[in-house]
């Protein structure tokens, strides 16, 4: 038996298919991912994602400690509520893992980190902390439901607090709101509007039932890939892990090169790099015909090499297989994949797929 | 978990089969299996005319989670491929006894050693059960 969230129950009576996921013990549908996937682009729907690590950063040296850790800059985040992305490099430059920081008040930050990583991340955290005035509290006991779609912000504000009902519908995305039991975040992990809600373990099944009665679907996990696949964002330990940077996983935006004598973790070796026209694209891929791309397929570029597919699936909005992969460096659209022994041609495009129900590619 | 139909053959690889008058079988896969894989999303199928051992990749099943293969069960001849899989491969989740077949095949010697009666399959599904 694995660890489980306080919605754990919750899915099991609503049916959910259960499996393990990093230590956890999660529900990768309720019957059909295909179809919630389309209640997250048409409607709403919602995923139990406490299984993620909330870390609390506070003391007079949390901001610059931050700074120090993070590839990003938290020092962009000067108003409270505003979230950042960010990668955590090793020195090398490879990826320890990604999350999202949020900026709470003066010293004060959340920051979220995968579950499959808790481990590492914690030891390599506190370990960075030691020569900072800072203390680093994990939450455990916070429950995190994300409820993603087109209508899943309409549907769940009138679930929040009387008094914070206007605050909350007026959220800017990326800006999170704390009321006396909430902590909201017009975040997500699916290309979709929404949030992403923090709140009281004990409370958790209580509110879950209530997001189901106003229409709010319940999704598992394997919505939540597909979804994120769409709209390309990264999935930690797929698309990038300790051997690959940023650089060569679409995430050059995420590191602050400004100011540029902030010596965050990895930087020098960042540097070192950063120019090299040499390094690995990280690409979209559309299979032309019929078939699935799957994560570690190898792609052949004529005239320019080989490449790997990182992440690679069904995408059920466009109908079409997809994926992300890091391939050589050129100019060139086409490409192909060895599918089983055959290859198969793909298009090479620039991610994102999907977003906001919307196809990003023309067909 | 609904009722195994009664007049087929099983297998441990989870594939039924279907003896026809005509001494063909037709082949797909259980619903455990469809249920397994979760919604499926492609199926890559032999050509007709194929000359298989038992235990040969006869297609491949792909769901939105992973690519699984369905090995013949027996020997034989593709005779017929369940060509309305190739645009509707969900029929596999919806009806895998009745539209989501998959094969019909000659069979060059039906060995049953191989396969199950419903109750045996039944056994076997229980014993998957935590």
């Amino acid at each position: 038996m694995g660890k489980r969230t306080p919605l754990y129950q919750s899915h099991v009576d609503g049916g959910a298919k259960i499996v393990d996921f990093g230590g956890w013990d999660m529900p990768l549908h309720y019957g059909s991912q295909i179809e919630e996937h389309h209640a997250v682009r048409r409607k709403a729907g919602m995923f139990d994602v406490s299984h993620m690590t909330v870390v609390d950063v506070a003391g007079a040296d949390a901001q610059r400690f931050l700074q120090r850790l993070l590839a990003n800059d938290v020092a962009k985040l000067k108003t409270e509520g505003r979230a950042l992305y960010s990668c955590m490099l090793t020195p090398e430059g490879g990826v320890i893992d990604d999350l999202i920081a949020y900026y709470r008040g003066p010293q004060r930050y959340r920051v979220v980190v995968n579950a499959a990583t808790r481990d590492k991340d914690m030891a390599w955290i506190d370990r960075q902390a030691d020569a900072f005035d800072v203390a680093v509290d994990e939450r455990p006991q916070l429950a995190m439901i994300a409820m993603q779609g087109p209508e899943a912000r309409d549907l769940a504000v009138p679930l929040v607090g009387i008094e914070w009902r206007e605050a909350a519908r007026d959220l800017s995305p990326f800006c999170a709101l704390e009321t006396d039991t909430m902590f909201i975040a017009r975040t997500g992990y699916t290309g979709e509007d929404g949030w992403e809600i923090m709140l009281p373990g004990e409370a958790a099944a209580d509110f879950w039932r209530q997001c189901v009665d106003v229409g709010i679907r319940p999704c598992g996990l394997g919505a939540r890939d597909t979804l994120r696949l769409e709209a390309a964002m990264n999935l930690y330990g797929n698309d990038m892990d300790e051997s690959t940077s940023p650089l060569v996983s679409g995430l050059g935006w995420t590191v602050a090169w400004e100011p540029a004598d902030r010596d965050f973790i990895g930087r020098s070796a960042l540097e070192s790099v950063r120019g090299d026209s040499s390094k690995p694209r990280f690409v979209g891929l559309i299979l032309e015909g019929k078939g699935v791309l799957r994560n570690h397929q190898r792609v052949v570029v004529a005239g320019h090499g080989e490449g790997e597919i990182t992440s690679g699936g069904f995408s059920p909005t466009l109908e079409r297989s997809i994926a992300l992969a890091r391939v050589p460096a050129g100019d060139y659209d086409k490409a192909q994949v060895d599918i089983r022994g055959r290859l198969l041609d793909v298009r090479v495009v620039r991610p994102p797929f999907v977003r906001n129900g919307k196809s990003c590619i023309d067909l | 978990m609904s009722e195994l139909p009664g007049e087929l053959l099983y297998t441990e690889e989870h594939e039924w089969l279907r003896q026809e008058e005509d001494g063909s079988v037709t082949i797909g896969i259980t619903d455990h299996a469809q249920a397994a894989l979760g919604d499926l999303v492609y199926v890559e199928l032999p050509e007709v005319g194929a000359e298989l051992d038992a235990g040969d990749e006869m297609a491949v099943v792909e769901s939105v989670k992973a690519a699984s293969d369905v090995y013949a069960p027996v020997g034989g001849t593709v005779l017929e491929v369940n060509s309305d899989l190739a645009d509707d491969p969900e029929k596999i989740n919806s009806d895998p006894y009745g539209d989501g077949w998959i094969v019909r095949m000659q069979p060059n010697d039906l060995d049953e050693s191989n396969t199950m009666d419903p109750d045996a399959y039944q056994e076997l599904l229980d014993s998957l059960e935590d």
